[in-house]
């Protein structure tokens, strides 16, 4: 390009505004289009066999009464599909990292409880099912591997007999004896360990897809729900030994992914090997059992923190060993967060020493797959670790934090793992949080309701969020934008927006930076023969990246119209504007262009163009963006604790964030919404039970209880707008923070209610069963 | 599979089919009629995605078999307005982004419709009770709340009653 992007919009209408989403319309009328609305001629559908057992040697498979019964149309095991299949590796995380062996049905044996073992395919999903019920298997069962720590150090009880070994992956203790000595002269050193149970995604929408193969033609038509078509098709191109261009895969609406639904999966591979040999489209719809048993699963982890204070309170080092149990077959690679949790555990606290080790497990339970801020078990154990430590040091855990916690003034400042924080506000978050819950104010109704036997607490979570991590193929992203011949503008982007409002958000960015009406701005994703090759939507990267591209392929639309206009009315283009649509001569609108006309001579009248301009109206403009775009709030919840019944009331819920410059702030905070709901949902009713034989016992969303709208509270937002300075329209990623902070703040809150007893909390989940048996034991201990 | 005849009154169309007995409301709906604003989400009667009003009350269609619905007058989320248009439960909706993923509002929608035809001027706590039979996984339900009470109070020219069929039939 000619000239250097302007460092602000033309006319910003739409950037900074809550617009209401483009979205809405068709999903509130039954309109939106989600995989199992996809219809194509002469369509089957899919149903699974699974392992009713958590490890054992397959006996007998017997699939001939299956395959006898009127409707079916196939059978497939593991001898009829598994041969097909070649190379099997993520994008994100590369060939060479490490996988569990794969297959896409059980062989020999089974590893999990909803283990795939056979597909039956049938003229309806109501005749699938049916067959199903025929197929018969026998085993000869195995001991569950279920415990990590255990199963790291265990090579004769082993998830996967070709590996040899439980661990998946593995960061090994490093010699630090800077770390060891500031534990040896601190004055203060505690040691805990603090866990998270296992969580599960839950989009409303579970998996699916179909997929054809047409024979004829060797192509492979794929409708996904997915948060990534270009993953699916690259993923499959290399699975299945065909080149990518024999492949186009689609997604429409989406409804929710969380992490579940980036990349490719047992059942998906299974039905691809199927439409393969079969030749026919085949659909498979996800039921709920089986999204609760087998999709996958997330956190199920723990972290043993030691923490050394000096005298005045300030952290003079943390060391961490982290365990993962990243189930049987995990995605990505070895389904492990714990590079991240590492780079983040000293979070917004100027701890200069960290020591950190992790091994993630394989057990023989649901594979993990991540979820919405899928390393932030360096949150959960940072935060309720401030708290059990302030309490400990007889500080307020608020003190506490303010003693530690980075400020501007210590801007630009590098963790000891050399991340830089360039335009974070812990501190000021912080104390927009407490001013906005009137902290003080809550002490003392805590200290009154104690006196009255009442148990109010009040917990606080501060967090810096790695948003837009631009590592490999995260590292950038693209749009095209297009301004056909009748002068509206379409948008085509690598994004998979799923309940993001991108379609909103992107449209708002172009209608800025190319000037136009947002109404003329149409967005378009989801489908790899139209949209260029991206990375898709997930790690708080849309704003940042997604937006980064959208805003220059705006940009040198906006500069190329201005320079066809130039010559055509021979005015200088820095005397021209655009607005509306319409390309001026600033202080004299009578002398004007719509970009309907700069749109015609652009691809009819060429002769008119500037000599030796290439005609058309168009850019694509891939965007590579900053390592790191931080982002960072504080959350600030209040409790009362029913200690005769273990029940936990939420009274308030607070978050101050900083996101940057807010695109939508509707969006912002529907975004902190739901991201906090989950992590409320994850410590006070969501656990996906195993019993002793590797067995689940959630399996309907009567036991596994996502919250509703009677147990949420109201959540209040404060905002601290900082610009990035890493990207030109100063955005901060900001998808997964909600679910990020909102974990240790309820379980600060809650043993900040309990503390009274002498009850310390450093276990999740804290239903009515757990927080009374807290209490029962405190108890118990005192009598 | 032997199958029975069932005949539906879908949105003020009338519908004909031969249908497994054992085959659901949520289905026939879907695949008979091809309405499939109808979501199903979990296929057990808790989510509520499938939730559509019969005879005017809100029912999951999942739990329910198309033959049990012979003769009924069903109305789903396509109906609730004239096509293209928002009745003022979807606009409020809009206005307070009730939705994210929109996987679960169809449900939502439908099931506002009978509550606030029941009771017109709910109180904060009885619209989250009124809710608690709807999962959603995306907005905390903090704009779907909202919408309810915009919807109750009457802001923006919303009627005070939500109707229960098309805004024609609403007006009838």
């Amino acid at each position: 390009m000619s000239t250097a992007a302007p460092a602000t919009p033309t006319a910003a209408r739409f950037i900074g505004t809550s617009v209401k989403r483009r979205e809405d319309r068709r999903m509130l009328t039954g309109h939106g289009h989600y995989i199992d609305d996809v219809v194509v001629p002469g369509l089957l559908h899919a149903a699974f066999v699974r392992s009713d057992l958590a490890r054992g040697r397959i006996t007998r498979l017997d699939v001939e009464a299956a395959r006898e019964l009127e409707g079916v149309r196939a059978v497939y095991t593991a001898a009829d599909l598994n041969g097909g299949q070649h190379e099997y590796w993520q994008t994100m995380v590369g060939r060479d990292a490490p996988y569990p062996p794969f297959r896409a049905l059980a062989d020999g044996d089974v590893r999990y409880v909803g283990e795939p073992i056979a597909i039956v395919v049938a003229d309806t999903r109501y005749i699938a099912e049916d067959g199903c019920e025929l197929v018969e298997v026998d085993y000869d069962p195995l001991p569950p591997v279920l415990d990590p720590h255990v199963a790291a150090d265990d090579t004769e009880q082993v998830v996967h007999p070709e590996l040899g070994t439980n661990v998946a992956s593995e960061i090994p203790a490093m010699p630090n004896p800077d770390l060891e000595a500031a534990f040896a002269s601190a004055a203060h050193v505690f040691e805990e360990t603090i866990s998270q149970h296992r969580h599960l995604q839950v989009p409303m929408e579970t998996r699916g897809l179909v997929a054809h193969w047409d024979p004829g033609a060797r192509t492979l038509r794929i409708w996904a729900s997915t948060q990534s078509p270009h993953e699916y098709r690259a993923f499959f191109a290399r699975y299945l030994a065909i080149p990518e261009n024999c492949i186009r895969v689609t997604m429409d609406d989406v409804g929710g992914g969380f992490g579940q639904k980036v990349f490719a999966m047992r059942e998906d591979m299974t039905v691809v090997l199927a439409t393969r040999k079969l030749g026919r489209p085949i659909k498979w719809i996800e039921d709920r059992r089986e999204n609760l048993v087998a999709a996958s699963s997330a956190r199920a982890e723990d972290v043993r923190v030691r923490m050394a204070v000096d005298a005045e309170g300030r952290i003079q080092a943390v060391d961490v060993e982290h365990t993962e149990d990243v189930g049987s077959y995990p995605v990505p690679g070895p389904g492990s967060s714990a590079a991240f949790t590492a780079m983040m555990f000293t979070g917004p606290y100027k701890i200069p020493r960290l020591g950190f080790r992790n091994r993630a497990v394989f057990t023989n339970t649901n594979g993990r797959a991540p979820y919405r801020g899928p390393w932030m078990m360096e949150t959960v154990g940072r935060e309720i670790m401030m708290d059990l430590v302030a309490r400990e040091l007889g500080l307020d855990p608020a003190e506490f934090r303010l003693r530690n916690i980075v400020r501007s003034e210590d801007l630009p400042f590098t963790t000891p793992t050399m991340m830089v924080y360039d335009s974070v506000t812990p501190h000021e978050t912080l104390l927009q949080a407490v001013d906005l819950v009137d902290y003080e104010a809550f002490r003392a109704e805590q200290e009154r309701a104690r006196a009255e036997g009442r148990y109010l607490g009040i917990g606080i979570s501060v967090y810096v969020e790695p948003s837009s991590m631009g590592f490999g193929l995260m590292s950038q992203e693209v749009a095209t934008v297009r301004v056909d011949s009748s002068g509206k503008v379409q948008l085509i982007m690598g994004t998979a927006s799923h309940g993001q409002s991108l379609e909103t958000t992107m449209a708002q960015i172009v209608a800025d930076h190319l000037g136009v009406d947002i109404d003329d701005v149409v967005f378009i994703q989801g489908d790899t023969d139209i949209a260029p090759y991206n990375a898709g939507t997930g790690g708080s990267r849309s704003a940042v990246y997604s937006g980064g591209a959208a805003r220059e392929a705006s940009v040198r639309v906006h500069e190329k119209a201005i320079e066809i206009v130039a010559h055509a009315m021979e005015a200088a283009p820095e005397d021209l504007e655009i607005d509306g649509g319409v390309i001026s001569v600033r202080g004299t609108p009578s002398r004007s262009m719509t970009l309907r006309e700069v749109a015609e001579l652009a691809y009819v009248g060429t002769d008119s163009l500037p000599p030796g301009m290439e005609p058309g109206l168009e850019a694509t403009a891939r965007y590579k963006g900053p390592r790191f775009t931080w982002s960072n709030a504080a959350h600030i919840c209040t409790v009362e604790v029913d200690v005769a019944t273990g029940h936990v009331t939420i009274l308030r819920y607070v978050v101050s964030e900083d996101c940057g410059v807010m695109i939508n702030p509707m969006v912002v905070d529907g975004q902190i919404d739901g991201g906090v709901v989950q992590g409320i949902g994850g410590v006070l009713y969501e656990h996906m039970i195993y019993d002793d034989n590797g067995n689940p016992l959630t399996t309907t969303f009567l036991d596994y209880l996502v919250p509703t709208a009677a147990e949420v509270p109201d959540i209040e937002h404060g905002h601290i707008e900082t610009p990035a300075p890493g990207n030109p329209g100063g955005y901060k990623g900001m998808g997964e923070g909600g679910a990020i902070g909102s974990p240790p703040a309820v379980v600060n809150a809650v043993a900040d209610a309990l503390a009274p007893l002498g009850i310390r909390v450093t276990n999740q989940p804290l239903g009515p069963n757990d927080v009374f048996a807290l209490v029962e034991a405190a108890r118990a201990a005192t009598t | 599979m032997n199958e029975v005849p069932v005949t539906v009154t879908v949105n003020d169309e009338r519908y004909r089919a031969f249908v497994e007995p054992r085959k659901t409301l949520a289905d026939f709906l879907r695949e008979d009629c091809v309405l499939t604003g109808t979501h199903l989400g979990c296929e057990h009667g808790v989510c509520g995605a499938c939730t559509v009003l019969i005879d005017g009350d809100a029912v999951r269609s999942c739990l329910m078999f198309a033959v049990q619905a012979d003769g009924a007058e069903v109305v789903t989320i396509e109906g609730l307005a004239p096509p293209g248009e928002l009745g003022p439960v979807q606009e409020a909706f809009r206005e307070e982004h009730g939705l994210q993923c929109g996987f679960c509002t169809p449900g939502f929608v439908v099931s506002v419709h009978a509550f606030l035809a029941a009771n017109p001027r709910p109180s904060r706590t009885e619209i989250r009770e009124a809710l608690s039979g709807n999962l959603c996984r995306c907005t905390g339900y903090q704009g779907i709340v909202r919408a309810v009470e915009r919807v109750a109070a009457g802001i923006a020219g919303a009627p005070t009653a939500a109707p229960t069929a098309t805004g024609d039939e609403a007006a009838s």
